[in-house]
């Protein structure tokens, strides 16, 4: 889609009388009438207390929404806020809508308020999710400081999380990025973030917007564009994490990040294949926190799904991965629950040779997506099995070991990438 | 006497001569054509298996499932099987030509009628090929979207869909080529009829306590899915 596309005239016009701004706060809506007031709230206080002198504009680029999320966005007036806070904003804040497209596409989303911080020449924009019930209005500061202070192009967050929250961060995203690019960016898909003007208008221009996988991961592949590119990286410690509404579906998740992850890997195997080891990037805060809740986990399900997985869909993992390691899943699918183990180092060659497939495309990509689902509820059971008595330096010195695993194997990832199969 | 039988058997003697010499230059064009013909078609089953190789044709129809069915029939890959077929319909087509040269009225209308079987052939080849194709795709995609549901019977779905899909395909094909159409109608209907039948009774016998279920759930108590065995992933 052409960016001309992406700003219609109507929102054009909106930002022309908007003018120039010095931080772009974006949110991404679809039905969120539920969350999205104080989300608002939680912004236009965040601006009142950090930023009142500088000029902020609020984009919300919307998805279709049937219960009137833009009308609450572009309605909420600060004015409300400052007899809480008790303090003056010395600018208008503006508050504009835009409706790309009928149904929602986080990547479409994402592009359209992309163009708009480069319309307006912003320094920083920032971006949100329209589901954080848990934010703070110090979240805006927190994200929007290192890029507006010290010239860092993008700030990923960190969070609090409940001890099993974000399992596919923690078993692959993570890990597998941290191996690839030698960073060690904690969320490398995150929902909310802040970049600089440059990083904006550089990422806007990328033709990479053609790929679907690109659209469809748009946050990995900023990540991704951030640490391959001369651009400053650092995280910031936000706080407890809202529950992610899209991430209920499984396949849909999957799609979206490891898909793009992969997606990733062909465009720039120059720059990658020549990296080993992994740096720590600034971080301001915590470097995690973890809140001992109990989940309640089916773990007898997950392993019947691994299971039944590894048993039905043989013919593909045929196609995806090597002998050894298909025979070492058919034997882990035999295990009880209580004895069940889907070791790190093999988890770790699984994932590299379900990318060296990816890349090949020894069947349909979607298709190599969608199988690697059943893998990886056997590889949450071993997670939830091995931190269920563990405190949060437990769980970080399991990930740490994971992470150990991602990056020694690596060489068998350039291995598996260069086979002509 | 004496004088007769010889002048006859002169005659027909110059006859043949004749009529070898009057065939003779046919013959020979006969065989050129059909060097020439031989040598155009290697040229074109290298081209062809050139072709195949850089378009990773051989990836494709391991997609498809044409590879395995070939290896299981002792047949070579589908490359070197599609590069021999253009070698064959090459030559076959060259030699036809040069036997329409020799002008045996009892061949032409043969040598016009395979002609004008090639391209149903070949449309043939490339409904079977794409037909192939789709039962391969269609099959994985529903039996990774069973599985990752749940579904007991991924595999069953699976396979009854690329059944469904193959004989839809060869159906196509047998009618393209004009062979036992009737047959692979009825055929199909009856198979096509068949599985949708057996799916029904066993959806119906085997699923009406998971649609109880479901439907207690969600009409009359109200109650939302519970759902405990999902960790966030994000």
């Amino acid at each position: 889609m052409a960016e001309e596309m992406l700003l219609t005239d109507d929102f054009l016009r909106q930002l022309i009388n908007v003018g120039e701004v010095d931080i772009l706060v974006g949110l991404r809506t679809h039905n969120n009438a539920n969350t999205i007031e104080p989300v608002i709230r939680a912004i236009q206080t965040g601006i009142l207390q950090c930023f009142p002198r500088e000029r902020v504009g609020i984009v919300n680029a919307d998805g279709g929404s049937q219960d009137k999320t833009p009308e609450l966005i572009v309605g909420a007036s600060i004015d409300d806020v400052w007899s809480v806070s008790k303090v003056y904003a010395l600018r208008t804040l503006h508050s504009i809508s835009t409706r790309y497209a009928t149904s929602p596409e986080p990547g479409t989303a994402l592009r359209t308020i992309l163009a708009a911080a480069d319309l307006l020449h912003a320094k920083a924009c920032v971006v949100f999710s329209p589901d954080s019930t848990t934010i703070e209005p110090d979240w805006l500061q927190r994200l929007v400081r290192p890029v507006y202070n010290d010239n860092f192009d993008l700030v990923s967050p960190i969070y609090r999380r409940q001890k099993f929250e974000g399992a596919l961060i923690q078993n692959l995203l993570y890990p597998m990025t941290r191996a690839i690019y030698g960073y060690r960016v904690r969320e490398p898909y995150a929902s909310e973030f802040a970049i600089s003007g440059r990083l904006a208008s550089d990422f806007l221009n990328k033709e990479s917007w053609n790929d679907e996988s690109s659209r469809l991961g748009a946050e990995i592949h900023l990540t991704v564009a951030a640490l391959t590119g001369t651009y400053r990286v650092c995280q910031s410690f936000l706080g407890s994490k809202a529950q992610d509404r899209g991430a209920s579906d499984l396949v849909a998740a999957m799609r979206r990040t490891v898909g793009a992850l992969f997606s990733s890997l062909d465009s720039d195997f120059p720059l990658w294949s020549t990296i080993s080891g992994s740096q720590l990037v600034p971080t301001l805060g915590a470097q995690s926190e973890v809140v001992m809740e109990p989940a309640r986990v089916n773990r007898k399900r997950l392993r019947e799904m691994f299971a039944t997985g590894v048993a039905q869909l043989e013919p593909v993992f045929r196609s995806i991965l090597s002998e050894s390691t298909l025979s070492e899943l058919q034997r882990i699918a035999t295990l009880e629950v209580s004895e069940f183990n889907y070791p790190a180092d093999l988890w770790a060659k699984t994932v590299f040779e379900f990318a060296a497939s990816y890349h090949k495309s020894v069947i349909s990509r979607d298709h190599i997506v969608q199988a690697l689902v059943p893998l990886y509820r056997g590889r949450t059971l071993t997670f939830l099995l091995e931190n269920r008595d563990g405190s949060g330096e437990d769980i970080e010195r399991n990930l740490e070991s994971l992470c150990g695993d991602f990056e020694r194997l690596k060489p068998y990832l350039l291995e598996v990438w260069a086979d002509r199969k | 006497m004496r004088e007769i039988i010889i002048t006859e058997l002169t005659q027909a003697f110059q006859d043949l001569v004749r009529g070898f010499a009057h065939y003779l230059p046919r013959l020979i064009v006969m065989l050129i054509i059909a060097l020439v013909g031989w040598m155009i078609a290697y040229l074109l089953k290298v081209l062809a298996h050139s072709i195949l190789r850089l378009t990773k044709f051989s990836k494709l129809s391991e997609n498809a499932g044409a590879t395995q069915l070939l290896s299981q029939a002792a047949l070579p890959s589908s490359t070197e099987l599609l590069s021999r077929f253009v070698f064959w319909v090459a030559w076959v087509g060259f030699i036809l030509l040069g036997v329409s040269v020799l002008g045996i009225v009892a061949l032409q209308e043969y040598i016009s009628q395979f002609f004008l079987f090639l391209p149903r052939l070949f449309v043939a080849l490339v409904i079977l090929y794409f037909g192939l194709l789709a039962a391969s795709f269609f099959s994985r995609a529903a039996l990774l979207a069973a599985v990752n549901v749940n579904f007991r019977s991924s595999r069953l779905l699976s396979i009854s869909i690329r059944v469904i899909i193959s004989i839809f395909a060869l159906s196509m094909v047998f009618e393209v080529l004009g062979v036992a159409k009737e047959t692979m109608l009825i055929t199909f209907g009856t198979v096509f009829g068949a599985v949708m039948l057996s799916l029904a009774i066993a959806f119906g016998i085997g699923g009406k306590e998971v649609a109880r279920e479901f439907l207690e759930k969600k009409i009359v108590t109200g109650k939302k899915e519970e759902k405990e065995d999902e960790v966030s992933p994000l």
